[in-house]
């Protein structure tokens, strides 16, 4: 933990109605393969790599579920916040 | 199986669908391509193994693009989907994980995709939420795909036949039959499942010959192999000799022209010698099908099972999708009655929005109207689209799977507050629509008499009323020969609703497979049924049946009928007072 200072991370909750199913993780994939350094989801310690449409998947995220967006290091700060908009228009759904 | 030897064969199966069909296979085979050996690689042809892979994987790709292009306007809604299986493909956890096992392991690239997809699929057993938990299968079409290219079996979308062809399948699912362009296909063999399986219902419904339950069939018919599939005797001739061949043409000519014999008099009223009127109606399941039920001369639709415009979509359908397809159905056989079964979803038809496949055994568990009383807002779009129907001609509706006399209430009260909203936005439909119940459960036969007094009429499915008073499942090959319409229990049961109908003077129907059988009719006619519901295309033949018989020694013959204590003994009984009549009704097909 001792990089943590370096890691940013952003708080973001589910807004769609099927939750996180296979179209917004390609989404966030997408999106998430572009940052330079490793993009996380977390939620209740659960963490997965956010440039993986199936490892978002077996997060298993309803409508509702609060997650924590996280990048290792800060010049990835577009990558979180694009993805964080993914989320607050619910996908486009 | 072996390539040398084309000598005739014969495999034999569950009957289904009746009539005959010879021509060429086509085998649909998703379980094939997971017979998938192991071997090792040597390391300097590792890399070589890889580049097979990734090839794999690109043509995988291009495929898929290619029938995103091509899909026609109607699916386009459906193109999204694909989309996002594209991305897919070059996933780390299915394309860098598999590549990292090949390296690692050594071994070939089949089984090191095979190890990832179950890895992966066992992540998503986890998950409770039946819908996320159903995204698995995106993984999997992807990494099928992969792996068709890799063993270089060629595409198996059976959307793309492009021939008409005879389909041999391990089994089909609802999904499968959903993408046939059904058209295109003769007729229907599947190493599983059993007379009521969703495959041989739509063999049925197409009027194709099915055979089903043939174990090994897709292990011993190749694509391009010739076949003859018998549907009524569930016989299937491979790699036939010409003599076969025309013995085989000549049986189905004489099929065809039965068939069309008695259809040109099934237009008439089934009426029996000393002149009982029997309403002789159809079972349908897609819209289409109404067509088939008026030329097969039905009077009405005795069964519109609905379950089939809420699959191949990813959310469930609002009340005017339903209502649009419900008023053509109903607009197309005025004024005859059409029966609408309120949403019965069972083991075999899941939905991927709303699957409970996560239930040790469906046949028993949330399904129908335990499904619909626990979600009231799905339950009422529909019940709100069938009373707009309602006003376009005679509409009847039904309610599956009641075992006790609380679903009918509840049931009932969601439909009356359907029927309010409707009022309050000024729309019209029949305030006085008549309300039954499937009788398909022991308890709700026990129970008729307390029932009938809420509802219009009784209709008895006997597919799941023999199932579940026999405790047999029919798709279970150990067991399927048990599994007899004619056990006493059985007659018994049926004997004692048609009763109580006469008693509370409410009407009851027959829907089951049972009512769609000639063979069957000295015994309903006898019970004293008056409507039967079946497949349009069994309509001709048991009017043809009614005529032959007369109603006042029909109940002479079930008393004696109900004296028998076994199968068995109603069959020789048959056999020796109707062995005559049902022989000639027999004989073709």
């Amino acid at each position: 933990m001792d990089n943590s200072t370096k890691k940013l991370s952003k708080q973001v909750i589910i807004l769609n109605e099927l939750g996180l199913h296979a179209r917004p993780a390609a989404l966030i994939a997408e999106v998430a393969q572009k940052a330079k350094s490793n993009v996380w989801m977390i939620r209740n310690g659960e963490k997965v790599d956010a440039s993986s449409i199936i490892d978002i998947l077996t997060l298993a995220c309803l409508k509702g579920t609060e997650i924590m967006l996280q990048v290792d290091d800060p010049s990835d700060r577009d990558v979180l916040n694009n993805i964080s908009a993914l989320f607050k228009n619910g996908f486009g759904e | 199986m072996s390539d040398v030897d084309q000598s005739e064969s014969i495999i034999t199966g569950i009957s289904g669908s009746p009539g005959i069909c010879i021509g060429k296979a086509y085998l649909v085979d998703r379980e094939g391509v997971n017979v998938i050996e192991k071997y090792y690689i040597r390391k300097e042809k590792l890399n070589d193994e890889v580049k097979r892979f990734k090839a794999a994987v690109k043509n995988g790709k291009a495929e898929l693009a290619s029938i995103i292009e091509d899909a026609p306007e109607e699916l386009r809604q459906h193109v999204g989907i694909l989309e996002t299986h594209m991305a897919l493909y070059k996933d780390k956890m299915l394309y860098g994980r598999t590549i990292e096992i090949i390296e690692n392991e050594m071994v070939n690239a089949e089984w090191a995709l095979k190890k990832v997809v179950s890895d992966v699929k066992g992540m998503f057993q986890n998950i409770s939420d039946p819908y996320l938990k159903g995204r698995a299968t995106d993984i999997v079409h992807v990494s099928d795909r992969i792996l068709r290219n890799l063993v270089g079996a060629g595409d198996v979308n059976i959307a793309a036949i492009n021939k008409r062809v005879i389909l041999v399948a391990h089994d089909l699912s609802p999904a499968d039959t959903s993408q046939i362009q059904l058209e295109r296909v003769k007729g229907f063999i599947t190493d599983r499942g059993g007379k009521t399986s969703h495959t041989n219902i739509i063999a049925r419904t197409l009027g194709i010959p099915c055979v089903l339950g043939l174990s090994d069939a897709t292990s011993l018919i190749k694509s391009d192999d010739i076949i003859i599939v018998d549907g009524k005797s569930g016989i299937v001739v491979l790699h036939p000799t010409d003599q076969t061949i025309t013995m085989y043409e000549e049986r189905l000519a004489q099929y065809e022209e039965h068939q069309a014999v008695i259809t040109r008099s099934s237009q008439l009223p089934a009426k029996t010698a000393d002149n009982v009127r029997l309403l002789v109606m159809g079972n349908i399941e897609l819209p289409e099908e109404v067509v088939s039920v008026r030329d097969n001369g039905g009077d009405g639709i005795g069964l519109f099972r609905t379950e089939f415009l809420y699959m191949s979509r990813r959310t469930f359908p609002n009340t005017d999708d339903l209502f649009e397809q419900y008023r053509e159905v109903v607009e197309l056989m005025a004024p005859k009655p059409v029966t609408i079964r309120t949403l019965d979803i069972n083991g075999d038809k899941a939905f991927s929005y709303s699957s409970n496949s996560d239930e040790t055994n469906p046949a028993l568990g949330l399904r129908a109207i335990r499904f619909c009383l626990k979600n009231p807002e799905v339950f009422k779009d529909q019940l709100k689209a069938i009373l707009k129907a309602s006003a376009y001609g005679n509409v009847r509706v039904m309610f599956p799977m009641i075992s006790s006399i609380d679903e009918v209430i509840e049931a009932k009260e969601l439909l009356k507050q359907s029927a309010e909203e409707l009022d309050r936005k000024g729309e019209s439909f029949n305030p006085d629509i008549e309300v039954g119940i499937m009788i398909e459960v022991p308890s709700a036969v026990i129970l008729a008499d307390v029932l009938a007094e809420e509802v219009d009429f009784f209709s008895i499915g006997t597919n799941d009323l023999v199932q579940y008073s026999l405790a047999i499942d029919r798709g279970n090959r150990k067991v399927a020969h048990l599994y007899h319409p004619l056990h006493p229990a059985v007659i018994r049961m049926v004997k004692r609703v048609v009763d109580v109908g006469r008693e509370k003077n409410i009407n009851v129907v027959m829907c089951g497979e049972m009512a769609g059988d000639p063979y069957n009719m000295p015994i309903l006619l006898g019970l004293g049924m008056n409507e039967l519901s079946m497949v349009p295309q069994s309509i001709p033949a048991v009017k043809e049946m009614i005529k032959k018989l007369n109603a006042v020694d029909s109940s002479l013959f079930l008393t004696d009928v109900l004296k028998q204590s076994s199968t068995s003994g109603i069959l020789s009984i048959m056999q020796e007072a109707y062995g005559k009549i049902l022989l000639e009704n027999r004989t073709v097909g």
